[in-house]
């Protein structure tokens, strides 16, 4: 940074200084994350996704094909294989039994997101009530839950999770089930670390001395201290409990045809990858953006809650964000002072 | 507030601590955790706090007097002994049971910056207590915090702020608000200004003054700093290892300090008057202060008295009034410091625990 620079942010830090508002961590948190390009791009990405899924039915509408139809004359060839993408108004194809394959990804996604979105919400709730309740009264209530926890997590859960979805009979509300059960433990172990941590700080005592009862402690005090981490870990749980959703599909355990989910619609597609490469294709790249763009934003989420892990990545990554925030400096001024921890003191010129 | 007069108030004890012990067990590592000892935080201290008057509470690190505070307020299970307020025993009530009492005995924390909680809005910090108590909700405690924040002096407009957009100072007048709210007759301050600085101190030392006269509060007040707990301070009471060295009203004890240790502490305070500094005899205590775990047998100063006799290590001397003292000045010392005594010549001996000959 150029000695000019310097004196033009410390000029404007100085004659902004009486207006500054003061801003609650998550509009800090907003402010950074805008900067990050592949983060916002994968909100974008994300937010498209959730668009195409809830507006699943109006593409019915517009192509005439409901998602569980198949088309034997028109969707399919002479020797009963999937017609390619833009025959016949089936703008992806079709796939083995002649069903539009774009409005079968589409309510795929729909499966997809609700499962991801569901799970992790149950298995979010569940490890934070369970960390903090552990953390916080510790004690043999501390060793019974993380026990609980310790066994959760040294399953091999895909084992247990089909022998599960064997014994109850796949359907949704079991899938849900068991891979909220297989989620929680990591949030709950977390965020019992953090608790232990944070019930030792002065104003948890102070909190205990104007009367503040233990649940009022625990999710008054002490949760909003602990939401950043759990914030993260949600949104990386989200893709996987998509993969594992897809995974119980494919095997055949998970959502039952003919609703379509996209690890049904992959083991369907392997009979056919040699003819019909769509087939394969599109459904397993929607997975794969969806994924993708799920730990994109909840990495760049941990950046933006946690400056200081930027320091830990090196190269690239780096670098980009200093030239972003030198850019933040110089085009907003001080109305970024708070995200930038080495802004000049105003008497530096 | 700089006089203990012997007039009815005096005798009118709003705390009064009967014999307090705590012990903290030491536990050992592994599943199976056995208790292997006890830190004797707090040991045998009786005490009374006047309605309307100040108790400070002197002593070094490590001397039980945060635990002593911590006990008293209800925070922590008393080990044995009795705490009593306003006539009513509430050593060791339920969380139930205290909630009431709770009301009447607020805190002030040491750390400013610790102290209140960085995610929660100031208003919501010092609104706590409304809500906890249910005595105001909505506007009426928005204009209640207000006030309060106005009292304390913070501008009420920064009710939406975070406690990080606060300097120190007016972060521990946030505490001080919080400790306010719900009209408590006994606020204990557990080093309020230790952590801020020295112009900052009088403010915030100012501020507890004027409170205590418009409302009539006793404060429990704990330091390290002599001269704060001169200045705020009616009574005082010296802490060694866990027990009480001497206490009585502040000009006794400051005038005429009886225990070694006392009279140690006093000397090594620094003296605004650099002459007055010059011509003092400063007494330096060799050697650390005991582990509370293992504290030495007899009086707990022993070790470290350049007074120590055979006896001092065989007998815990009682807290009693010394000839020529007023009666509520209590030490508890064998060998009591007279005045003129030049302490300094006797530290002058080699200090050795358990030693036989004394100059």
């Amino acid at each position: 940074m150029s000695l000019t620079g310097l004196e033009i942010v410390a000029e404007e830090v100085a004659s902004d200084a009486p207006v500054v508002e003061g801003r609650s961590q998550w509009q800090l948190t907003w402010r950074r994350l805008r900067h990050d390009k592949v983060a916002m791009a994968s909100l974008i990405v994300i937010g498209v996704i959730i668009v195409l899924a809830i507006a699943a039915p109006l593409f019915v509408a517009i192509t005439h094909h409901p998602p569980n139809t198949a088309y034997p004359n028109s969707g399919e060839t002479a020797a009963g294989n999937p017609v390619p993408p833009g025959t016949a108004g089936f703008w992806l194809g079709t796939d083995g039994t002649g069903r539009d394959l774009f409005i079968r990804i589409l309510y795929g996604a729909r499966i997809s997101l609700f499962v991801g979105f569901v799970t992790t919400a149950i298995g979010t709730l569940a490890g934070v009530a369970v960390g903090l309740i552990a953390g916080y009264f510790g004690g043999i209530v501390d060793q019974v839950l993380g026990r609980f926890t310790d066994a959760v997590l040294a399953f091999p859960y895909v084992v247990l999770a089909l022998a599960l979805a064997v014994v109850l009979g796949p359907s949704l509300p079991v899938i849900i089930g068991v891979i909220a059960f297989f989620s929680w433990a990591a949030i709950a172990r977390i965020v019992r670390g953090q608790t232990l941590s944070i019930k030792e700080k002065e104003y948890i005592e102070a909190a205990r001395s104007v009367g503040a009862g233990p649940f009022r402690i625990m999710f008054i005090d002490i949760l909003p201290n602990l939401l950043a981490p759990v914030l993260v870990l949600a949104t990386l749980y989200i893709p996987t409990a998509v993969v594992f959703e897809a995974t119980l599909s494919y095997l055949g355990l998970g959502i039952q045809p003919p609703t379509a989910s996209w690890g049904d619609i992959l083991a369907d597609a392997q009979n056919f990858y040699q003819v019909a490469w769509w087939y394969v294709v599109f459904p397993a790249v929607a997975l794969l953006i969806t994924t993708l763009a799920f730990n994109l934003l909840g990495d760049g989420i941990r950046d933006a809650m946690d400056p200081r892990t930027e320091r830990v990545l090196a190269g690239r990554r780096g670098r980009r964000s200093r030239r972003d925030r030198r850019q933040t400096l110089t085009d907003t001024g001080a109305a970024d002072s708070g995200a930038a921890p080495y802004a000049p003191p105003a008497g530096g010129s | 507030m700089s006089t203990a007069d012997p007039d009815p108030a005096t005798d009118d004890v709003l705390v009064k601590v009967d014999n307090l012990v705590k012990y903290f067990p030491v536990r050992s590592a592994g599943l199976i955790r056995r208790t292997v000892g006890q830190v004797q935080a707090v040991d045998d201290v009786s005490l009374s706090i006047p309605r309307g008057k100040t108790l400070g509470l002197v002593g070094e690190t490590g001397s039980g007097k945060s635990t002593l505070a911590r006990c008293v307020a209800g925070l922590i299970p008393v080990t044995s002994g009795r705490v009593t307020f306003n006539g009513r025993d509430i050593t060791n009530l339920s969380r139930r049971a205290m909630r009431p009492v709770r009301r009447e005995i607020q805190m002030i924390f040491q750390d400013p910056y610790s102290s209140l909680n960085p995610r929660r809005r100031v208003g919501a910090i010092i609104g706590d207590p409304f809500t906890i108590y249910k005595t105001a909700t909505g506007a009426e405690r928005k204009r209640q915090v207000q006030e309060l924040m106005e009292r304390v002096g913070l501008n009420p407009e920064h009710y939406n702020r975070f406690p990080a957009e606060f300097s120190g100072g007016q972060r521990q007048r946030i505490g001080v608000a919080r400790a306010l709210a719900l009209r408590p007759q006994l606020i204990i301050c557990d080093e309020p200004v230790s952590a801020l600085d020295v112009s900052i101190q009088a403010q915030v030392l100012n501020l507890l003054a004027d409170l205590q006269q418009d409302y009539g509060l006793s404060y429990l007040f704990i330091a390290h700093d002599l001269e704060v707990v001169r200045h705020v301070s009616d009574s005082v009471a010296v802490m060694y290892l866990g027990r009480i060295g001497e206490s009585g009203p502040i000009e006794s004890v400051y005038g005429s300090p009886r225990h070694p240790y006392t009279v140690a502490l006093l000397s090594a305070a620094p003296a605004a008057d650099p002459d007055a500094a010059a011509s003092r005899q400063r007494i330096i205590l060799t050697g650390d202060v005991p582990s509370p775990i293992d504290p030495p047998s007899g009086c707990r100063f022993h070790p470290r008295c350049p007074k120590a006799q055979p006896l001092c290590a065989d007998q815990d001397p009682p807290l009693e009034v010394k000839a020529g003292d007023v009666p509520t000045h209590l030490t508890a010392c064998h060998f009591p410091v007279e005045a003129g005594e030049n302490l300094a010549t006797a530290s002058a001996a080699t200090p050795a625990p358990g030693r036989s000959e004394v100059p």
